[in-house]
């Protein structure tokens, strides 16, 4: 984060705002327009939050020319940096600023969901708060609309409110086109191909939660957006269905101590078992 | 290869130390050795013997005794042959050529990868992967609202070749691409569809519901005696203790919350919720009470007035059929009242 400074009198020192997205760590970043910089309504308020911030902007800008120590100088970009987060919040839910990050998000920059059932669908940069210094950016998926931390300790430093809280659900709110199908595919921990009884019951649970919502959805005739047919409610309910291969062979390797250590914790139904309709 | 000069490193622990292989357990000798363990194994690797010498350290046996030879191609699957092997170690000849030598190793990766798989279902591979979850070896769940709790190595398939190594994470019961591209080259049949689930069930006095975050390890253990109720098998505060109220993310704009009806509203909800009150899960209350989906249907059926009506019957006839033999075989089963009630 701190190398600008030895780059100070590189080509770099015009383009500022290249320079700061081109850096390691801040490829979450999109760039600011010029034009959105310099209208001072867009920067409201930021001149109590921000130190030095007259030199920031100008540095933000390309227009800084103040000779100064190198402590100084420092804390200069040190504003600068944090200005310019502060500016992003506001710009990416503009139009040219959610149009900049949507064509980051179809290059998958902000990284993919890893959560297996969501197939690496492309994650959006977000914060749990507008407040600077509050809480890192985290990540969210569109897909199981959940949040996640960002690998990389790099982009985990990084202050969530340059994002904001509202972004992310603005932009699909701005694009519904892009709302990607949801799914009910979900993990069902197994034993030996039996379900777990405990996450199974759970899971059922959750399932009958899915259900009510797309027939609440279905009476206020909004589309619930499922990739799934909207009339499989009670269908598409048993997880069997889901994953249609079950081991022939799941109790190889089941020794005594293991059938002990599992009975009563597992259900019945999952394993394939003879006299089972498949 | 490990009959260099001084202490040889084992196959075994060599191939755990290598880049990407940091979830696998060192299975004991003892497991392999015993013939029980290994069933169905020889028909699955190509090279069988072979591969399981060189997991083993066992020098290759020669082939310039003509009777040797014949001993060779059928008996040693029975584990004498190996016996046999390790006595005349000393006498070998480097007669096996490179080529033989690359499918045997990859053979015996698979070979160890299967074992591994059976291995840490039992007892003593259990506990040597609950050291590891100890460690940390395993990671952490990227799930934000899961706080950093230690994931779990499982599959998503017992057969190699299918998928590759997942994390299960037990406090949102969800699985997870491992962060570091080097695991996306691990066979999760190698780890296999059980142990994830088993491990939880081995040791349920994890405390899982103490986040990383909030004790600097969740690997508190929850005292003897615990008071802490039993549900379904579990204690209660073990069962996805990253979900429910609290633990959903509520979209909002502007600070206010995204409506379900938006079209760009949350859909996802359910997946991460949980009772507030987890005694709704409990099976014989849950019959007692006679709650089931299947009023519901009626409902939406006479709402909708649409040709689903007709869909959903047939489809629900045939996941009875399809349940009912196979619930009934356990005590704890409970959707064939379900649908009978
Ligand atoms: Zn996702
Ligand atoms: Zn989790």
């Amino acid at each position: 984060m701190d190398d600008y400074v030895s780059e100070s009198d590189s080509d770099y020192t015009s383009y500022w705002r290249d320079w700061f997205i081109s850096s390691r760590g801040n490829e979450y970043f999109c760039e600011i327009d010029e034009e959105y910089l310099t209208d001072r309504f867009n920067l409201t308020g930021l001149n109590t939050e921000v130190q030095y911030y007259q030199y920031a902007l100008d540095l933000v800008t390309d227009v800084f020319d103040l000779d100064c120590e190198d402590e100084m100088r420092e804390s200069i970009e040190k504003s600068a940096r944090h200005l310019y987060g502060l500016v992003h919040a506001r710009y990416i839910v503009t139009t040219r600023g959610l149009a900049k990050m949507l064509e980051k998000y179809k290059k998958s920059d902000f990284g993919k969901c890893p959560r297996v059932q969501c197939h690496s669908h492309p994650l959006l940069p977000m914060g749990l708060s507008d407040v600077p210094a509050s809480k890192p950016v985290k990540l969210w998926c569109a897909r199981c609309e959940d949040v996640y931390n960002p690998k990389s300790s790099r982009h985990a430093a990084i202050d969530g409110a340059y994002f904001g809280t509202s972004f992310h659900n603005i932009l699909f709110q701005v694009y519904p086109a892009l709302i990607p199908a949801k799914s009910v595919e979900r993990y069902v921990p197994r034993v030996y191909g039996f379900k777990v009884h405990a996450a199974a019951a759970l899971v059922r649970w959750q399932h009958s939660k899915r259900d009510d919502m797309r027939r609440r959805l279905r009476k206020m005739e909004v589309e619930s957006g499922f990739k799934d047919a909207e009339d499989d409610v009670e269908e598409d309910d048993d997880e069997e269905e889901d994953e249609p291969e079950e081991d022939e062979d799941a109790v190889v390797g089941l020794d005594a101590y293991e059938e002990r250590q599992v009975a009563g914790y597992i259900e019945a139904g999952g394993g394939q078992q003879p006299g089972t309709v498949a | 290869m490990s009959t260099s000069s001084g202490i040889p490193e084992s196959w075994i622990s060599s191939f755990c130390s290598l880049l990407g292989h940091e979830y696998f357990a060192e299975v004991s000798e003892e497991f392999i050795e015993d013939d029980f363990n290994l069933t169905g194994l020889q028909t699955q690797v190509a090279m069988y013997k072979e591969a399981l010498e060189m997991i083993l350290d066992v020098e290759p046996e020669d082939d310039d005794d003509d009777e040797e030879e014949e001993e060779e191609e059928d008996e040693d699957v029975s584990g004498d042959a190996r016996d046999g092997v390790t006595g005349r170690g000393e006498r070998r000849h480097h007669s096996r050529i490179a080529s033989d030598l690359s499918v045997i190793e990859s053979s015996a990766e698979m070979l160890y990868g299967l074992i591994h798989q059976r291995y840490i279902c039992s007892r003593a591979g259990i506990q040597q992967m609950s050291e590891k979850y100890d460690l940390g070896h395993f990671g952490m769940c990227p799930r934000t609202n899961c706080n950093q709790t230690r994931t779990l190595p499982v599959g998503l398939s017992d057969i190699p070749g299918e998928d590759t190594v997942k994390l299960f994470c037990p406090s949102c019961l969800d699985v997870y691409v491992p962060p570091n591209s080097r695991f996306q080259t691990v066979d999760g049949a190698f780890f296999g569809r059980t142990f994830g689930a088993l491990f939880l069930l081995t040791f349920p006095e994890y405390d899982l519901s103490r986040s990383a975050g909030e004790n600097a390890t969740n690997l508190a253990r929850l005292p003897p005696g615990d008071d802490g109720s039993m549900l379904n098998g579990m204690h209660a505060r073990n069962i996805a203790p990253g979900l429910g109220p609290g633990k959903i993310y509520e979209p909002r704009i502007y600070g206010f919350r995204v409506s379900e009806v938006a079209r760009s509203g949350p859909r996802m909800k359910w997946l991460r919720d949980k009772p507030a009150d987890m005694s709704v899960l409990d099976e014989a209350r849950h019959l007692a009470e006679g709650h089931g989906d299947s009023d519901d249907d009626d409902e939406s059926m006479s709402l909708q007035g649409r040709p689903i009506a007709r869909r959903r019957a047939p489809g629900n006839a045939r996941l009875r059929q399809q349940q009912r033999p196979a619930r009934n075989g356990s005590p704890m089963a409970v959707e064939s009242t379900m649908n009978g009630a």
